[in-house]
């Protein structure tokens, strides 16, 4: 086989992989737009069932990790490893404290009886059935973006480990890299259209 | 490639873009809770673009790219926000 | 670097890496072997598919049941155009031919990214093999049609959800594709060729790639979608939940539409290599044709609407989508103006691939102009879902790309296998599958003006005339793809041996190098200075 580097073809083609990304979740927020315009009461009142101090946290601690795995990025670039790897290693830590979050809010809308189109929620009217039918799919998708993202970074930090990614060679932790803050840059507008709406 | 000089981004820069961040979150609870009724919305995404913006720039290092990345970046935004728009025409106008 | 060196001597087709045999095949990494992957099982498939249209044409040659039923012949449709497209117009072009030559053509030894082209071609098989699934499992084929309308893709109890998830499998097969061809064109391109120097084989790879890239996404959250329906009833699609199925469709086509654009750029692109060689002529208006490739891409986006115009959108979405499929017209027009303006006082070598790719032009005008019919809102009320619109498609999808791709085949044929076909049987064999095709689509114009719906196994007596001439000629396209496929199978093991490395006299990088090229195309990467398609010596 062919060996030929090229780390900015290599960015490239990540960059279009968010491409994808950015319209896959584009078109829910579509979807969103539609049926908000069509029930904004509704939705209103269902956005109020949200907790907005949990949704402010894990704003905030998923903004910290963008933080931080740009800054591990740097450590590399130095050649500064053992940040590397503390910086690497909050981030991944702020994932999983992101999904427990998570698994909590969900666990208090499921003992209401609220899962997607069904349990109670099939009792009331259809902007609150899509409200939160939108809220399980797109925090449920972004949620398995934040699950894929935390293998990624263990696979990193394995590598940054045995000195696979170092300061000649980090097109992979850059990679990663661009990937969290994708997965950050959803939620940003996540959070504001279905915790905020006042 | 090898030959190009690697831009590193001091960590000053990146502790205070998180600042510049953490504010505008601030920014955006804070005005959702007063009553500006549809233009809530409309001011929590400008927030939430600059936001992106911020994040695409300095942590995504398009500010120091050369120009063919943002120039692709800004172009699928558009495309995205036309199809939004074109969708409209059908929803808003039932 | 002996590795290299051995490499460098022997045909792509033998040469002995890592793996031997089968595997070597289907674990290799090398371009040109995943394009001809892509071509068998393309092959194979097509003939599953076309076997379908044969059997969905018998039921049809009279009114009632003639050898099915409706469930059986709902479920025939939908398989193939689930084949059809997902299976093979859609991967198409791009993925035989943009695989085998689009490193060539720009004078690199592969693409960017080798071993994810592999994952490619592996994500395909493997889509395919879920949508198979689809058809044997407990509670029937899906009968929905490719297009899997909401709300009755979550209410009938076939089997969508194998068939909507290898489609989804399949989509990242696209994506990848569109990524790794983006990075190459960016990146891998000879010395000395600048973007307006290449040839636009690749430039209609690169419109392709953007649209692979952009729209894909789209389908595959749609599907993602109906999967939520089906499995949690989650709503977005179901009236009785607030949802609504014109949403589906919406999101459906928002994909769907660009998909078709997938379809024919690459195929128009291959016309656009073809002409020039055979009129010895350089192509007229080359930035034009740049231009338009780009136009349609983008414009394309755009049109999505145009499929559902009898659905219930609001009357300024219909304006609107209305004007911008007429709007993408246009740069498809310039594109026919500048093949034929090209073949304007040239030098014509009349051989198999000019019978295709001037037939190409005949039959995607048909295509084209009818869709402007269906383009247009009042004549659209009339035809749609009727069979005209099967017809429109069949033009300008199997007319656009299928003839362009039997185009391909016979003018890259002797570069891939280092053999010549039979010239004789290749024009015998276009001639009755062209006079099949004909037989077989043109009265469903008739048809389908005079009210005859589509996706029925049954029709009104008075469709009867127009119906056998249909299925007739259905037969006769089909005995002309047999003696086009049985020349080129043969050919390929049996035929005329030959090195020679430009047999047409084109003026393309991949006319320069050996026949069949060895695993890394060049012995040293070309310079380039010409232009393509230059015959002005």
């Amino acid at each position: 086989m062919l060996e030929h580097r090229d780390d900015q073809g290599a960015k490239l083609g990540m960059w279009l992989f968010l491409f994808t990304e950015l319209l896959l979740f584009g078109m829910l927020f579509v979807v969103y737009a539609v049926y908000r315009s069509m029930h904004p009461e509704a939705f209103r009142i269902a956005g109020e069932e949200l907790d907005v101090v949990i949704g402010t946290i894990n704003t905030v601690i998923l903004l910290i990790s963008s933080m931080t795995v740009a800054m591990s990025i740097t450590a590399i670039q130095k050649g500064d490893k053992k940040r590397a790897l503390q910086l690497l290693g909050i981030t991944l830590l702020i994932a999983i404290v992101f999904l427990v979050n998570k698994y909590f809010e969900w666990g208090a809308k499921f003992e209401y009886g609220f899962y997607p189109g069904a349990g109670e929620l099939a009792e009331l009217g259809y902007g609150t059935i899509l409200f939160f039918g939108l809220y399980f799919f797109m925090t449920g998708l972004h949620a398995l973006h934040i699950l894929i993202g935390i293998g990624l970074f263990i696979y990193v930090i394995a590598q940054v480990r045995k000195d696979r990614i170092h300061q000649e060679d980090y097109i992979w932790l850059e990679n990663t890299g661009l990937y969290w803050h994708l997965v950050d840059l959803i939620w940003i507008f996540l959070f504001p259209l279905f915790y905020l709406i006042h | 490639m090898s030959e190009e000089k690697t831009h590193i981004v001091p960590y000053k820069t990146q502790v205070a873009v998180v600042a510049v961040l953490l504010v505008l979150t601030a920014v955006t609870v804070a005005v959702t809770r007063l009553e500006f009724g549809t233009l809530n919305t409309l001011v929590a995404m400008l927030i939430a673009g600059i936001k992106a913006v911020i994040v695409m720039a300095w942590y995504m290092h398009l500010k120091y790219e050369k120009a063919l990345l943002p120039m692709l970046v800004t172009g699928v935004i558009i495309v995205f926000l036309l199809v939004l728009f074109v969708t409209f025409f059908d929803y808003s106008y039932r | 670097m002996s590795e290299a060196s051995t490499a460098k001597h022997v045909s792509y087709l033998d040469y002995k890496g890592r793996y031997k045999g089968f595997l070597g095949w289907i674990l290799s990494t090398d371009h040109k072997r995943i394009g001809l992957l892509y071509l068998y099982t393309m092959l194979g498939f097509f003939s599953v598919g076309a076997i379908l249209g044969l059997l969905m044409k018998t039921q049809l040659i009279a009114p009632g049941y003639t050898i099915m039923g409706p469930q059986t012949y709902n479920a025939l449709f939908t398989l193939h155009g689930i084949i059809m497209i997902f299976i093979i117009v859609v991967p198409g072009l791009p993925a035989v031919f943009g695989n085998f030559f689009l490193p060539i053509m720009i004078g690199a030894k592969d693409v960017a990214f080798p071993r994810i082209n592999l994952l490619s071609w592996w994500l395909y098989v493997i889509g395919i093999l879920i949508v198979l699934t689809s058809q044997f499992m407990g509670d029937g084929p899906p009968d929905t049609g490719w297009t899997f309308y909401a709300p009755y893709s979550f209410r009938t109890p076939t089997n969508v959800l194998p068939a909507v998830f290898g489609a989804f499998v399949m989509g990242f097969s696209s994506i990848l594709t569109g990524i790794n061809f983006v990075v190459t064109i960016h990146r891998m391109r000879a010395p000395g060729m600048k973007w307006l120097k290449m040839p636009l084989f690749p430039w209609t790879l690169y419109g392709t790639a953007w649209i692979q890239i952009l729209a894909t996404p789209v389908i595959g959250i749609t599907l993602l979608l109906i999967v939520a329906e089906r499995t949690l009833g989650i709503g977005f699609f179901d009236p009785a939940l607030g949802g609504d199925p014109i949403l589906y469709q919406h999101l459906f086509w928002i994909y769907s539409h660009p998909a078709v654009y997938i379809m024919i750029l690459p195929a128009m692109g291959a016309i656009s290599e073809i002409i020039p060689v055979f009129s010895r002529k350089t192509i007229f208006g080359y930035k034009a044709i740049v231009l338009s490739t780009m136009a349609i891409a983008f414009v394309g986006y755009f049109v999505w609407g145009h499929h559902m115009f009898t659905s219930g959108m609001s009357g300024r979405a219909l304006f609107a989508f209305s004007f911008l499929t007429f709007l993408v017209a246009i740069p498809s027009a310039v594109k026919v103006f500048n093949w034929v303006s090209t073949m304007h006082r040239g030098s014509l070598i009349m051989q198999t691939p000019f019978y295709w790719a001037v037939s190409f032009i005949f039959v995607f005008m048909i295509g084209g102009l009818t869709g402007l019919v269906l383009g247009s809102l009042a004549t659209n009320v009339h035809l749609h879902d009727t069979h005209f619109v099967v017809a429109h498609f069949h033009f300008i999808v199997f007319g656009g790309t299928g003839f362009a791709f039997m185009a391909a085949v016979h003018y890259w044929f002797p570069k891939m296998f280092g053999r010549m076909y039979d010239a004789n049987w290749a024009n015998m064999g276009w001639g009755v599958f062209f006079i099949g095709f004909l037989a077989l689509y043109l009265p469903m114009f008739y048809l389908g003006i005079m009210g005859m719906p589509r996706r029925y196994y049954d029709y009104l007596p008075s469709f009867h005339g127009g119906n056998i001439l249909s299925s007739l000629g259905a037969w006769v396209m089909v005995a002309g793809l047999l003696i086009i496929f049985i020349n080129l199978v043969r050919s390929a093991r049996h035929g005329q041996k030959t090195s020679e490395k430009n047999p047409w006299n084109g003026r393309t990088l991949e006319w320069q190098v050996d026949t069949p090229p060895t695993l890394f195309n060049f012995d040293e990467i070309p310079t380039v200075t010409k232009r393509p398609y230059d015959y002005e010596e």
